[in-house]
């Protein structure tokens, strides 16, 4: 029998529609035509409106008859379309009233916020045609990828290894060895895969991949004339398309397949994807900022404002996303849904999230609607939620993050304390025992697990770990600001000069700086996130904020693979040794104490003498060992591991504790030695088993067995 | 270049060669090709592309259908496609569903 519902009741011009449905939102391919729906609480009217392809003018204009409305949701089938070629944007008709927050202007086409792929950007750094009405231009996606066996991989948090990168970034130097065509995008990630997990890693953390305008305020530097573009892509133009100029099909409009790609690869290799996402704002700006989407659709609802009408800006980027209304709150869960059911998509970081915990006027909320929609739904359920827990509007919860048993939160503390126990500061090891363990100071008392901590010491945001050690203060002068733009705290050692330096002694205190940072993440309780390049000393030249270049000073350059090869094989052998050992990854704090009868505490702290930390003011020197049948709660058995870290500015004698009769200390990394790590299984006894020097700023690890 | 599309069944084998632009206004015939090639339930599906010049979405949808239509016991052999064509594939994935060779007869006994 034929289906009725699948025939035109209504016509106009040459087109014949029907009265649409409602759910889903966006534009859907149905049997014999394409469903669209569109909703908005203030608009009086909608029209439809259909482009050919890259077509500056539209080809035609559909007014929703008056009975396609059902409540404030607009919906129609229209029939007979050529969707592989087809664009679609809205006008809406309503109020226009400032201080009422009503901004209606028929004049303006608009971008379905439910737009699955945006045209507009095809090709990334392309100048678009500033004429076009309609920039960035709603198009059809399809969901027939054949993903096989593939889910999102569900590894347990506290067992990852997060690599924070940006698709251009990676692979965008010519140096990166991938095809031409490939460079800079998700088709040239995947290219990359064997060198990922070379490394070690078994999660990455893409910066901003929905879709962007790296053009979005892009401007001249007033010194150089350099073209500075928005080129981290902290600003959202649609919510559920991936950038198509990140993928290497996305002038044929295939970025949805190059992304579905990348991940089932990813993912058939160990290794998750979580995205960054940004929900605090989008790239409408402030009052003098563009029309795309919402502005003109409902601005009142969607963005928050003050009493007069303006944008309230706790984003520090011009509006504010009202995260909390109910409206707002449903797209955020459809596009997070959308993102794991479609793409598979293994967890999300959320950008200033505290933001996402504020009511429609900006007071933070005790108990979030959003943030505990997002904890308990169904769909995201195992996948991770990590909170950047502040905001620009001065908000900060680190450690106070609305939780709900299922958001973590990058530790901006964890960061800050150990950059200043990694440089020698004084009355820091007691921080530094918490950063060690996890934070339990921070989240043992509100039963959070050691993985709600993501532990990094660096991040896009601010230096990279060579410069961290290379620079007292911070120099951005190339973001044509004046030197005015970035952080202030920096918690940074330049290790005696400032940049760039012969002087040997210098240079080799900031190798073992290095080394010494990213052993200490390692062996931490908690996530750790290594920022992309940092495992092969890759240098901003001290600019700490650089978020405006699209050149060598982002780009990765994989010459550097060659030239500091030995910290490569230094920083992998250190996640392929936190990989190796269990009693690094617990699921929950530990206890201080023997509860499983070995005879030693699951963790003990020490000094430059057994069972003696030094607590004290002036120390610069912790040792903490931890007990292997304590590994995973006891349920694993590991080695014994301890570790010795001597930030003082001499040599020093560390007494090591002693071992159950049967087992020995194997030396697996010692920093300020020639030979700075032995390969897992094979390392060499302990030369005295009863102690080891150190030398100034240098970190040992042991294994026991 | 119109497109074409002209489908032979040697056995349990059935071989679709295609030429010319594959896209939306195309697409459709080249899918019932494919559905008349299953109805024949060969063993391997062999698409010979040497002919043809340009692929566009709609072109990527059809083998995404090619594939799936068949199931996992059949092989799909993408014979012969061109540079443009055989990138698309790399690029969006698609190679890795399929085996893609320079000749059918060589990649069958190989």
């Amino acid at each position: 029998m034929e289906r009725i519902d699948i025939h035109p009741t209504h016509s106009s011009g040459n087109y014949r529609l029907r009265c649409g449905r409602p759910l889903p939102f966006g534009a859907t391919l149905i049997a014999g035509g394409v469903n669209f729906s569109i909703y908005s609480s203030h608009a009086t009217s909608c029209t439809l409106v259909l482009f050919k392809r890259h077509q500056p003018e539209p080809v035609a204009e559909i007014l929703f008859p008056e009975e396609f409305r059902i409540g404030n949701v607009w919906s129609m089938i229209v029939f007979d379309l050529d969707y592989e070629n087809l664009e679609y944007g809205y006008r809406m008709d309503g109020p226009v009233d400032f201080q009422q927050g009503h901004w209606f202007n028929p004049q303006k086409i608009l971008m379905d916020p439910y737009a699955k792929i945006i045209g507009g950007r095809d090709v990334w750094g392309i100048e678009p045609d500033w004429s076009n009405a309609y920039q960035h231009r709603a198009r059809l996606a399809f969901d027939d990828f054949d993903w096989g066996n593939d889910r999102p991989l569900e590894i347990p948090p506290e067992d990852q290894i997060i690599y924070e990168m940006h698709v251009r970034g990676f692979t965008q130097h010519p140096s990166s060895g991938v095809k031409e065509t490939h460079r800079g995008t998700f088709a040239a990630v995947r290219d990359k895969i064997p060198y990922l997990k070379q490394l070690g890693v078994n999660a990455i953390e893409l910066m901003p991949i929905f879709e962007f305008d790296e053009f979005e305020n892009s401007r001249c530097h007033p010194e150089t004339n350099e073209l500075l573009l928005n080129y981290w892509g902290y600003s959202t133009v649609g919510f559920f398309a991936p950038k198509a100029g990140y993928a290497a099909t996305g002038k044929y409009g295939m970025q949805v397949d190059e992304l579905k790609s990348l991940v089932k690869d990813l993912h058939k290799n160990g290794i998750e994807v979580i995205l960054d996402v940004v929900f605090n704002h989008t790239a409408e700006g402030n009052e003098n900022g563009p029309y795309i989407s919402f502005r003109g659709i409902d601005n009142k609802t969607y963005y928050m404002l003050t009493p007069e009408g303006y944008y309230f800006n706790f984003s520090g980027c011009g509006n504010t996303l009202n995260c909390n209304h109910p409206i707002v709150r449903n797209i955020v869960l459809d596009c997070l849904r959308y993102w794991v059911s479609e793409y598979h998509i293994d967890g999300f970081r959320f950008d200033l999230a505290s933001i996402l915990g504020r009511d429609p006027w900006g007071a933070p909320l005790a108990n979030p609607p959003l943030l505990e929609t997002l904890a308990f739904d169904p769909i995201l359920a195992k996948c991770k939620l990590i909170a950047e827990a502040w905001d620009a509007g001065g908000l900060y919860q680190v450690g106070s993050f609305p939780a709900y048993g299922r958001w973590a939160e990058w530790n901006g503390k964890y960061r800050d304390d150990i950059r200043q126990f990694l440089k020698g500061d004084a009355g820091k090891v007691g921080a530094m025992a918490q950063c060690l363990q996890g934070s339990p100071d921070l989240y043992a008392s509100a039963g959070r697990g050691p993985a709600t901590s993501i532990n990094f010491i660096t991040a896009h945001d601010g230096f990279t770990l060579a410069d961290l050690v290379s620079y007292n203060g911070k120099h951005n002068a190339a973001n044509g600001e004046y030197n005015s733009d970035g952080s202030n705290d920096n918690e940074s050692w330049n290790c005696g000069a400032e940049g760039w330096t012969e002087d040997p002694s210098i240079n080799a205190l900031r190798q073992r700086q290095i080394r010494n940072a990213i052993a200490m993440l390692m062996v931490s309780q908690g996530v750790p996130m290594l920022l992309m390049g940092d495992e092969l000393g890759r240098s901003q030249h001290g600019n700490n904020n650089t978020y405006c270049h699209d050149n060598e000073l982002n780009w990765l350059d994989w010459d550097l693979l060659k030239t500091n090869q030995d910290l490569f094989h230094f920083v992998s052998h250190c996640l392929h040794f936190r990989q190796a050992h269990p009693v690094l990854r617990n699921r929950y704090h530990f206890q201080n104490r023997d509860y499983v009868g070995s005879g030693y505490a699951d963790i003990s702290w020490h000094g430059t003498q057994a069972w003696q930390a030094d607590w004290s003011e002036a120390s610069r020197t912790l040792a903490f060992m931890l007990c292997g049948k304590h590994a995973k709660q006891g349920s694993v058995t590991d080695n014994y591991i301890y570790v010795a870290m001597n930030m003082y500015w001499d040599t020093q004698w560390f007494e090591v504790p002693a071992l159950p009769a049967s087992l020995k200390w194997h030396v697996s990394v010692n920093t300020g030695s020639p030979f700075d790590h032995f390969a897992i299984g094979v390392e060499p006894e302990l030369e005295h088993q009863h102690g080891l020097l150190m030398r100034d700023h240098s970190v040992a690890i042991l294994v026991g067995r | 270049m119109s497109f074409s599309a002209t489908t032979q069944i040697n056995g349990k084998t059935a071989i679709i060669s295609i030429a010319g632009e594959l896209d939306a206004a195309s697409a459709p015939a080249f899918r019932q090709e494919i559905e008349q090639a299953a109805a024949a339930n060969p063993e391997h599906l062999v698409l010979e592309m040497s002919e043809l010049e340009y692929m566009a979405s709609a072109g990527l949808r059809v083998l995404i259908f090619a594939k799936q239509k068949m199931g996992v016991n059949v092989d799909v052999y993408v014979v012969a496609a061109q540079e443009m064509v055989l990138e698309t594939l790399e690029k969006t994935g698609f190679d890795q569903s399929v085996i893609i060779a320079d000749r059918y007869d060589t990649a069958v006994t190989a």
